[in-house]
C-alpha cells in the first residue's frame, strides 16, 4: 500500500526540519508538539546524512532535556551562544517582527490578558533563529502593529543584539525576515492557499514574489522519518498529539490546518 | 487543632512578599490551601520563579494578593488563569510583568548580596517601559554605547515550595531543580513541605548531598503527602489534568471559584 500523501501538519514539521538544518542546538518551550516533532525530525535527518550531532532540549521533557542547574539555565545557555534555534509563538505578530504575549488593548488593564512574555524578552535578543511559529493565521493574530511588545523584532543600532527572528511559519505558509527592512518576505505558500486569501489573513504589508512557489512536501524518505522514528520519540513528551496523529496520517484524508 | 501546616502557615504574614515556583517545579498546594483556609493574610506580593499556575490563581482568587511579579500566569494546557486574568483585566491587582531570566537575575542579586544584576535583552520592549524599577545604564566596561537593563534585587519575604524528602535535621532533597534553592539564598525566610522525611542523613551521602538544600537555609519543613496536587512533582507524580481542567471551569467566575474551594476542601483536609 502506498503511504498516504502528507498532511497540512506534516508539512509544517518537514517545513520547520528544514528551517533547522545546519544548527547544532534546539531548544523547544512546553506545550509546543509540532515544533518538537521538527526538531526531532531534523535531529534525525541530520543523523542520516552523516552530519554533525543536532542536540535538543524540550522544556518538560526528561528524556530530551540535559539541563541540571534549575529553569535559570536555558536562559544561560541562550545567552553563553550555545542555542541556536527556538520558537515563540504569539497572541499577536506584527509586520516588524514583534511579538505581543500580554494581552488585547491598551496596558495593564486591557480587554484580553494572556499569560505573560515568558523568556521572549530575552530570548529574541539572544538565539540567532527565532522561528516564529503560530498555526492560527488570520488578521486578528497577524496585525500591523501590536499592542503591546513583549519582545521586539529588531533594536536600535549600538544595542546587544545576537538574535532575533528567523522566519515566521502559520498554518498559511511560510514568510522568511529582514532585519534591515525590517519586514517578513513571504517565501511559499502551503498547499491549497492563495495569494489573494494570504493578503486577506495578513494586517501587515510583507514582499512577496508575483507568483508564490508553493512549500514543498517531503520526499518519501523523510515522511517514513517522521511517521516512524519521530512520532516515537515524540510519545515521550506528547502522548496525546502522537496518538491523534497516528490516526491522522492513517489512511485519513488531509485536514486542512486553518479554515 | 494546630498541625505542622499550621505552624508554617504561621510564618506568612499580611504585606510580605512570597516567592513561589514554577507549576513544574514543586508547588505547595497543600500548604497554599491551608493559608487560604486560614483566612488571616492579605494584601501578599507574589513573586513567580519565574511563572506562576494554580496556586498564584487561587491565592488571587481568596482575595489574599494585591501585586503579582510574574513572567506569565498560566494553567498550562488547562488555558489562562482565570481568577488572574480578570483581577488584571479589573485593575484588581497589580501587575509587574517580567520576564523569566530578569526574575532569575534578581534573585541572584539578592543571594550575592548585591544592590542589582545586569542583563541582556529586554530594550525596546514594553516590558521594560513599563517598569519603573528597573534602570538602563551604559556599560562601563565598553568604550562605545552600550545600554544595558539593571534588575534591583528581589528579596522575598518568604520562599514556600514542595520536595520529594527531607531529614529530620532540615536538609531538603531538590536534586536538579536548582531554582528552588535561588528562592531559599534569596529569602529571610524559607518553608517547604515534603513528601516523606527519612531517617538517614542527606548530607553524609555525596550523591544525595549535591542535590540538598542545606539545613542552613531552610526555616521550616512540614510533611504534605501529594502536597503537590493537583499539581505533579517530579519524579513522583503527574500534574493531575483532569482536575486541573475542572478548576479552570469551575472559576471562570467568582461564584464557581468559591464553590470549587468549599467542594474540594474536605478532599484535602
Amino acid at each position: 500500500m502506498k503511504n498516504p500523501p502528507a498532511t497540512a501538519r506534516e508539512i509544517l514539521i518537514v517545513t520547520i526540519a528544514r528551517l533547522l538544518h545546519g544548527t547544532r542546538h534546539v531548544a523547544v518551550g512546553a506545550a509546543s508538539p509540532i515544533p518538537a516533532a521538527g526538531a526531532m525530525l531534523a535531529r534525525a535527518l541530520a543523523e542520516t546524512a552523516g552530519e554533525p550531532r543536532l542536540r535538543i532540549s524540550i522544556l518538560g521533557s526528561v528524556k530530551h532535556n540535559f539541563f541540571t542547574n534549575g529553569s535559570t539555565e536555558l536562559f544561560d545557555c541562550a545567552g553563553q551562544g550555545r542555542i541556536d534555534a527556538f520558537f515563540l509563538g504569539g497572541g499577536q505578530i506584527d509586520g516588524a517582527g514583534n511579538v505581543n504575549l500580554i494581552g488585547v488593548g491598551a496596558y495593564p488593564e486591557m480587554k484580553v490578558r494572556w499569560p505573560g512574555s515568558f523568556g521572549s524578552a530575552y530570548l529574541y535578543f539572544t538565539i540567532p533563529r527565532v522561528i516564529l511559529f503560530r498555526e492560527e493565521h488570520t488578521s486578528r493574530v497577524m496585525v500591523e502593529k501590536v499592542d503591546f511588545i513583549s519582545a521586539p523584532g529588531t533594536s536600535a543600532e549600538g544595542v546587544y543584539r545576537k538574535g532575533g527572528p528567523y522566519a515566521l511559519l502559520t498554518g498559511r505558509g511560510l514568510f522568511m525576515f529582514d532585519k534591515d527592512k525590517p519586514g517578513f518576505r513571504l517565501e511559499s505558500l502551503h498547499p491549497g492557499q492563495t495569494l489573494e486569501q494570504m493578503h486577506e489573513a495578513t494586517g501587515f504589508a510583507f514582499d512577496h514574489a508575483e507568483k508564490p512557489a508553493e512549500t514543498a512536501p517531503p520526499d518519501e524518505t523523510t515522511l517514513a522519518l517522521l511517521r516512524g522514528r519521530v512520532l516515537e520519540e515524540l510519545g515521550e513528551t506528547y502522548p496525546d498529539f502522537a496518538a491523534g496523529f497516528r490516526t491522522e496520517t492513517l489512511g485519513v484524508e488531509p485536514k486542512e490546518v486553518t479554515t | 487543632m494546630q498541625d505542622d501546616l499550621d505552624r508554617l502557615a504561621a510564618h506568612v504574614k499580611s504585606g510580605m512578599r512570597v516567592a513561589v515556583p514554577v507549576d513544574y517545579g514543586g508547588v505547595p498546594m497543600a500548604l497554599t490551601r491551608r493559608l487560604i483556609t486560614r483566612g488571616d493574610v492579605t494584601d501578599l506580593h507574589l513573586i513567580c520563579v519565574p511563572t506562576g499556575g494554580l496556586q498564584v490563581d487561587m491565592l488571587i482568587g481568596a482575595g489574599m494578593v494585591t501585586t503579582v511579579e510574574t513572567s506569565a500566569v498560566s494553567l498550562g494546557e488547562a488555558g489562562g488563569a482565570p481568577r488572574f486574568n480578570d483581577a488584571v483585566r479589573s485593575g484588581r491587582i497589580r501587575i509587574l510583568d517580567a520576564t523569566c531570566p530578569a526574575i532569575h537575575a534578581g534573585l541572584l542579586a539578592a543571594q550575592k548580596a548585591v544592590p542589582f544584576m545586569p542583563i541582556r535583552g529586554l530594550l525596546g520592549s514594553d516590558i521594560q517601559a513599563n517598569r519603573a524599577d528597573w534602570q538602563v545604564m551604559d556599560n562601563p566596561l565598553s568604550e562605545g554605547a552600550d545600554p544595558i537593563v539593571l534588575i534591583p534585587a528581589i528579596h522575598p519575604d518568604v520562599a514556600v515550595f514542595h520536595a520529594p524528602m527531607a531529614d529530620r535535621a532540615g536538609n531538603v532533597w531538590i536534586g536538579r531543580r536548582r531554582e528552588l534553592a535561588a528562592m531559599a539564598y534569596a529569602a529571610r525566610t524559607t518553608l517547604v513541605t515534603v513528601e516523606r522525611i527519612v531517617e538517614t542523613d542527606l548530607m553524609a551521602d555525596e550523591l544525595t548531598a549535591a542535590g540538598t538544600l542545606p539545613a542552613l537555609y531552610v526555616t521550616d519543613v512540614a510533611l504534605a503527602e501529594r502536597g503537590a496536587w493537583p499539581h505533579g512533582l517530579w519524579g513522583n507524580y503527574d500534574p493531575d489534568s483532569t482536575e486541573l481542567r475542572r478548576y479552570a471551569a469551575a472559576a471562570k467566575t467568582a461564584a464557581g471559584f468559591a464553590a470549587y474551594m468549599a467542594e474540594t476542601e474536605s478532599e484535602i483536609a
